[in-house]
């Protein structure tokens, strides 16, 4: 790629977005769907695998979080042309997006103090937002791809609240979102339990969600192709999409044979490479445009020196972070990559990609 | 917006001043060893987190409401002010990290390395909230770019941040976030030791609370004076209305209560000191202070609510300040946490004024820019989103955060109305040893 060696300020932070993006959801997004399994919680061992739930994204809970908060400080300073655009033309599915980060946020952490009332009506307020959101978020990238919204805004004509979100593709790529979630989190809870009958609980599910993933994921494919015919384009089309998409499929059928094989962190490093290429693969597919059909890296984009300055405090501020992050990581969930000897090789690999 | 900031401004002001006690009373354990300091740090431990989640969900909210309701603001502001917010994001990512490890570490790591984690948390929470400080005195003194037409060109971030009222305003409000929210805690424990008077556990949680608070409440009104020289220069017309200053003079006077009239342009039932506001502001009893009328009635901010509002907070630092100094000359002589039911009484009626004078700050520093939401460049009405039935929204996060902060308020009298039993202090003994 000979773009490397011309690489803009604006396409580095764009990248840098990217990256905290993947960073949520593989982090913020498992916690997501650690609330879906809270929900569908079921049978003899509920109450054990909503403990287990509770137990493993306690510490890391807001720091996970937070990545969500940097890719929206990215996109303002950054691209403002973009963020006001989708701001305004996706008012309505992000200010329930925010209801439902806000019910989530706080009733996860008011269970742990509230002795009085009891844990389970704080669980349901948990529970509930995590599916929900998850969709709504999905649904809003949808949207942008589609370039509907994008095109709303360029028209100048009064904002539509609902036609620019309400259709069939962006709700399928909602849903194809809490999938992913609820997979990522399945996965991972496999490592946190020394008990082998939670630990089937959860391998099931993975499996299970691994199953549906690879059904929703054809769907948003196949309306793609009417819906946001530059996704597919990128997609089917170019050079590099191929190799993707035979990736994609490679580490998903890893995943689901180590987790047939009871490989656990495998499975894990898998999964995570799996959803981070999807990812990558949809931002490639849609560069360099932000918000279509006319908004991209450059167009709106902040003046170099702000992208600049932005660069140095993100590297500055990473020297911070990532070493904080590892420790913070180190210290709750470095018993996930040592207590279980199936498969020890894979561990340090498995640590550094946990960072990603 | 005003509403979500309004609760914003609580939540965050507790967030950033709980762990600075949280981490002293960790500090007094470790070097005590008496174990009522650790229960103590544990107990504010779980108020800084219920905070913390609270805060972190409602600065997201903030974060997207930015653009979800000043769309065009943000276009123009975004990338002049946005590294702020990125900085503020770094640090208020290490808060988040060093705040998971501080509460779910505890007998993890090795003491001194969870009391440094503690630091990292009040050190970071209270550089975060200086840097959001510092965007809001950039809408008040914008710097860092030029203007070429209705577009910033030549932006300098760095500068942006760094503007005229910045370090005003970041001391301030820190200050004032230690100040309230230390008096705050000192008021509650000092309403429960009344009824207990031997309790361990409520004096000496009184004693930081006091010296953290006290501390602050003695400084807040010299910043105070200080922001004020800062605002005389930047934004003589909100000075003005602070004052209810109506017409331009020299050797203009403080006006200590009264009611603004706009129709009459005069500031009846005032104590007037004669040439006190020229001294205050400028140092010089005979410099002319510039009132309202030195702009055009549509570039006035509304008057009343300022004066009013100014005055309640000024009111309120002053009682809190006379409070602390009670407090201080008394455990200076006494060399104890002073603990008379006539100072105790003093401290619990004056607890609450803290989150009222930042609440009233808070209005006299927005209010006091209208109409502008950059001050001298954009108006308020022209920054709003285009998008209909924004009374939906707003009407829907009012009813979220009240019930927020009323679950909040619930689950912190729950945290801090039991006395420790003498059991909890009994086990985090035995563990110590």
């Amino acid at each position: 790629m000979e773009m490397i060696s011309s690489i803009s300020p604006a396409e580095a932070v764009a990248a840098v977005m990217l990256l905290a993006l993947v960073a949520y959801a593989l982090l913020g997004g498992a916690d997501y769907g650690a609330g879906v399994w809270d929900l569908l919680a079921r049978g003899p061992r509920a109450e054990a695998q909503r403990e287990l739930i509770a137990h493993a994204i306690g510490p890391v809970w807001e720091a996970n979080h937070v990545w969500l908060i940097i890719v929206i400080v990215l996109l303002f300073t950054g691209f403002p042309l973009a963020f006001a655009t989708v701001m305004t033309s996706l008012h309505v599915p992000l200010s329930l997006m925010l209801v439902g980060i806000v019910l989530r946020g706080s009733a996860f952490t008011f269970r742990s103090y509230d002795n009085v009332t009891g844990k389970h009506r704080w669980n349901q307020l948990f529970s509930v937002p995590s599916v929900v959101t998850p969709i709504l978020l999905g649904t809003v990238i949808g949207a942008i791809a589609t370039g509907n919204p994008g095109r709303a805004v360029i028209s100048g004509g009064p904002i539509p609240l609902f036609n620019t979100w309400l259709q069939p593709f962006p709700l399928v790529v909602g849903l194809f979102a809490l999938t992913i979630f609820a997979f990522l989190a399945a996965v991972y809870l496999t490592l946190e339990t020394t008990d082998p009958l939670l630990q089937e609980d959860f391998r099931t599910r993975a499996l299970l969600a691994a199953v549906v993933l690879g059904g929703v994921a054809w769907v948003v494919y196949l309306l793609a192709r009417r819906d946001a015919p530059l996704l597919f384009g990128g997609l089917s089309g170019s050079p590099w999409g191929i190799p993707v998409r035979y990736a994609t499929g490679a580490f998903a059928i890893a995943t689901l044979a180590s987790l047939g094989f009871r490989w656990f962190s495998l499975a894990r490093l898998t999964a995570m490479a799996q959803v981070a290429l999807i990812l990558w693969g949809c931002a490639l597919a849609q560069y360099p445009l932000l918000v279509p059909p006319e908004i991209d890296v450059d167009h709106g984009a902040a003046p170099a020196v702000v992208q600049k300055i932005l660069l140095i405090v993100l590297g500055g501020g990473s020297l911070v972070l990532l070493p904080s992050l590892y420790y913070l990581f180190h210290i709750f969930k470095g018993h996930t990559f040592h207590t279980h000897h199936r498969d020890e090789t894979s561990g340090a690999a498995n640590f550094r990609g946990r960072k990603s | 917006m005003a509403i979500s900031l309004g609760f914003h401004i609580l939540f965050a002001v507790v967030g950033i001043a709980l762990p600075l006690m949280m981490v002293i009373s960790e500090a007094l354990w470790l070097r005590t060893g008496d174990p009522v300091y650790r229960v103590l740090a544990k107990r504010w431990a779980r108020g800084a987190a219920i905070l913390f989640a609270v805060g972190a969900v409602s600065g997201t909210v903030l974060s997207f409401e930015l653009g979800l309701l000043w769309p065009n603001f943000m276009k123009f502001a975004g990338p002049i002010i946005g590294v702020g917010f990125g900085l503020e994001g770094f640090a208020f990512f290490t808060e988040a990290i060093f705040l998971g490890i501080y509460l779910y570490g505890w007998d993890r790591i090795p003491p001194r390395t969870h009391l440094l984690a503690g630091v990292v948390v009040a050190f970071s929470g209270a550089l975060s909230g200086m840097l959001v400080v510092a965007v809001n005195a950039w809408m008040n003194a914008p710097a860092g770019f030029d203007l070429a037409g209705t577009i910033a060109v030549n932006i300098d971030p760095l500068g942006a941040l760094w503007n005229a009222a910045t370090l005003s305003e970041a001391i301030h409000m820190t200050l004032a976030s230690y100040a309230a929210t230390g008096l705050l805690v000192a008021g509650i424990h000092a309403f429960l030791l009344r009824r207990d008077r031997s309790n361990p556990f409520h004096r000496r949680a009184l004693g930081i609370a006091l010296a953290v608070g006290g501390t602050a409440s003695l400084l807040v009104p010299i910043s105070g004076h200080y922001a004020a020289h800062v605002v005389a220069k930047t934004q003589p017309v909100k000075l003005a209305a602070l004052e209810g200053q109506f017409r331009t003079q020299r050797r203009a006077p403080l006006r200590i209560g009264g009611f603004p009239d706009p129709a009459t342009e005069t500031t009846p039932y005032a104590i007037e000191i004669p040439a006190g506001l020229s001294i205050l502001a400028y140092n010089d009893p005979n410099a002319e202070v510039a009132g309202l009328d030195s702009v055009p009635p549509a570039d006035r901010p509304p008057v009343r609510v300022i004066h009013v509002a100014f005055q309640i907070m000024v009111g309120s630092g002053m009682a809190m300040a006379g409070v602390s100094f009670w407090a201080g000359v008394s455990a200076w002589r006494r060399r104890k946490v002073p603990d008379g039911a006539l100072f105790l009484t003093a401290l619990i009626a004056v607890s609450p004024l803290g989150m009222l004078a930042i609440e009233a700050g808070w209005t006299v520093t927005e209010v006091g820019r209208q109409p502008w939401i950059i001050h001298g460049l954009m108006r308020t009405k022209d920054a709003i989103t285009p998008v209909p039935g924004l009374w939906v929204s707003l009407l829907s996060y009012s009813a979220l955060y009240s019930m927020l902060g009323v679950v909040v308020a619930w689950l912190l009298a729950i945290q801090f109305r039991d006395s420790p039993l003498p059991v909890e202090i009994a086990t985090t003994e035995k563990r110590a040893h």
